[in-house]
């Protein structure tokens, strides 16, 4: 069976509502869902609008609502239809939730899973493009999920929501037309998932999670062509991280570059960067590992700006030759 | 524009309780909880000025009538959070005092396993969901433990403890509308003690009644004398039937006074307009000794038992205090192995 991303999220919804009673969902727009795309349609024809709930536009105390309902033994999704504006409920992701569990010593904990969606391109500029990843991947206590495919869209929503961990879930709308053959749902235990082979190479490790994933292994098919073997290691959940499957790749290629589709300065690529340096020799590298962010800035409104600022598959590509070359 | 008027003059109110159609029962039970409250306060006091407890304590010394007086409303189901200035919350809820200590100590047996001290407080099997010093933090949260116990749909509320600082924050304002149009089951209590920090209300709103907030959300209100436990009491009693009616939140503002500063054991006496003048006047207007008047002048409680009731709480403390001070820290292995469930 093959479906889209869009269409995992979504499949990933109706899995939880209809076997588990203690699923809701809570954010803007939730009965006029043309804001996430195909991603949540008819849902609250479907489960009833007691359980899919369209709010007021209050981004901090809807999230902080989804915290108490969590600590009440429910399993909130709050959906924050742009990563942009969930910034207004910082607090309660980061100072609340991520905390929750720690600071009253295990007796009791705030699984929500927020569903952040990255919504950019097409010239909306720098309020309406940001993702924010690395930010929450610095908080402890926080899972962040990235999926890159349809089934782990669908596949790690469902683990994200059956967490006993808050989660931030975060979807890119880049991603939605993406297709996929998957099998039929398996759970998957959150704790047990991490960064992902998604290519098989020997010359090359390129690194990416979520839209970058796709750049990165489209870019080794067209490096493929001319006779470069690259290894695609797709991240999938960011915080907690786990280099194994990076650390043994740059091990066997000698090669790395991390590929984030945000920005450098203290930056995810950076991390994994970082990540992988201090496991490996240094006889195990064969040329200094290199990244490629968005630049320094916020994304720009102008179509010939958007342009420059992207990164593109040809990017990779020449990044890659170039590095080999040297 | 709604004033607090005479609730917010320390003169005012020092008059005995009216306890008349109060049982000699319910009235012990209340004088016991507040003066566990306030000698377990006293204990944390003492021993904060002597960097005994390091870590920041805010003290509710002369609010004790609020938490004492709405607890006894409350079912153990119900789900209660607090937040900075929470030890009463938590005490009149469960009076474990030993809890309490341990946790300012940053013991095991503290009831956060000494990972919270005294800002992160917690006892759910006592209805006590947590308390966390971020301003206005758990009134969101406590929305949403409304919103869970509405979908359980046994009858449970929640109740939001704050401060009047607390209304000038934006999720406040937002969670106010939310409950009111989801017409969820929360009690809003704000403790209006007239300060935020060491800056009196007068300095930051444009009048002093909090309640004027509950009316624009169309959220049933009413004004209370947060030093008098029977009326703090009786307008709960009436809060938490309207509540589980299913009718929708319901706001009640508390007027009050802290004896001690914003953190610590100091007075804050050099700090914010008035205060100087009026702590020795709002010590007279105290929930305790208003109380304890009543109960002499009505024949109910005598001034020898009064004293052995005083005693033999003291007592009591002393052992849970020195037991907190025996008790174990926390092994190492809680700083990561407490991060992921």
């Amino acid at each position: 069976m093959k479906i889209s991303y869009a269409q995992g999220i979504l499949d990933a919804h109706r899995y939880l509502l209809a076997n588990y009673s203690e699923v809701f969902v809570i954010g803007q727009g939730l009965w006029s869902p043309w804001y996430v795309g195909a991603t949540m349609t008819n849902l609250d024809i479907d489960f009833g609008k007691d359980r899919i709930i369209d709010t007021p536009v209050s981004e901090l105390a809807t999230t902080g609502a989804a915290v108490g309902a969590a600590i009440g033994g429910y399993r909130p999704i709050i959906v924050h239809p742009r990563m942009d504006f969930m910034v207004l409920a910082i607090d309660q992701i980061v100072t609340q939730a991520a905390k929750w569990r720690h600071m009253f010593g295990g007796e009791s904990s705030a699984p929500i899973t927020v569903r952040a969606i990255i919504n950019r391109g097409g010239e909306q500029g720098a309020q309406h493009s940001q993702a924010l990843h690395s930010w929450f991947a610095h908080i402890p206590g926080l899972r962040v999920v990235m999926p890159a495919t349809a089934k782990d869209a669908r596949d790690l929503l469902i683990a994200s929501v059956l967490s006993n961990d808050p989660v931030m879930y975060i979807d890119d709308r880049w991603l939605y037309e993406q297709e996929q053959e998957v099998e039929p749902i398996i759970e998957l235990n959150l704790a047990d998932e991490g960064p992902k082979i998604l290519r098989e190479g020997n010359d090359f490790t390129l690194v990416g999670a979520s839209y970058t994933t796709k750049l990165c292994l489209d870019a080794a098919i067209i490096l493929s062509e001319i006779g470069i073997s690259v290894e695609v290691v797709d991240l999938r959940v960011l915080n907690p991280l786990n280099y194994e499957k990076i650390i043994a790749s740059v091990q066997k290629t000698g090669n790395l570059c991390v590929v984030d589709g945000s920005w450098r300065n203290c930056g995810l690529a950076g991390e994994v960067i970082a990540g992988v340096m201090e496991c490996i020799s240094l006889s195990d590298l064969k040329s200094a590992p290199a990244r490629i962010t968005l630049p320094d800035a916020p994304a720009p409104t102008s179509k010939v700006l958007e342009a420059v600022y992207y990164t593109k598959v040809e990017d990779i590509v020449s990044k890659v030759q170039s590095i080999l070359n040297q | 524009m709604i004033q607090l008027a005479e609730l917010a003059n320390p003169a005012a109110y020092q008059h005995p309780l009216d306890i008349s159609f109060c049982t000699k029962e319910f009235l012990l039970y209340q004088l016991e909880s507040m003066l566990i409250i306030r000698k377990s306060e006293d204990i944390i006091s003492e021993n904060f000025g002597t960097g005994v407890i390091k870590c920041p304590c805010h003290l509710g010394i002369g609010q004790e009538a609020i938490a004492v007086g709405i607890s006894t409303q409350l079912r153990k189901t119900d789900r209660v959070f607090g937040a900075h200035r929470s030890h009463a919350h938590y005490l009149a809820l469960n009076r474990n005092s030993f809890g309490l200590f341990a946790e300012t100590l940053g013991k095991y047996a503290g009831s956060s396993h000494g990972m919270g001290g005294s800002m992160h407080i917690i006892d759910r099997k006592n209805g006590f969901w947590g308390s966390v010093p971020i301003v206005g933090a758990t009134v969101p949260i406590a929305t949403g433990a409304a919103l869970a116990a509405k979908m359980d749909g046994n009858g449970d509320i929640a109740v939001s403890y704050f401060g009047d600082g607390a209304t000038e924050e934006g999720g406040v304002q937002e969670s106010f509308n939310l409950a009111a149009s989801m017409k969820l089951p929360v009690l809003f209590i704000c403790e209006n003690n007239l300060f935020a920090s060491h800056l009196h209300i007068d300095l930051r709103q444009p009048t002093d009644a909090t309640i004027r907030y509950a009316e624009a959300h169309r959220i049933k209100c009413e004004l209370v004398d947060g030093n008098d436990v029977i009326e703090v009491s009786k307008a709960t009693e009436r809060a938490v039937e309207y509540i589980r009616s299913g009718f929708g939140p319901y706001y009640i503002e508390m007027v009050t006074y802290r004896w001690k500063g914003h953190v610590g054991n100091r007075d804050d006496i050099d700090v914010g307009v008035q205060r100087k003048d009026n702590l020795l006047k709002w010590k007279q207007r105290d929930p305790i000794r208003r109380l304890t008047e009543a109960m002499i002048q009505q024949h109910l409680l005598s001034s020898e038992e009064l004293e052995i009731l005083n005693d033999k709480i003291q007592s009591k403390l002393n052992d849970d205090w020195n037991k907190a001070l025996d008790a174990e820290y926390p092994k190492s292995e809680a700083l990561l192995s407490l991060v992921y469930a």
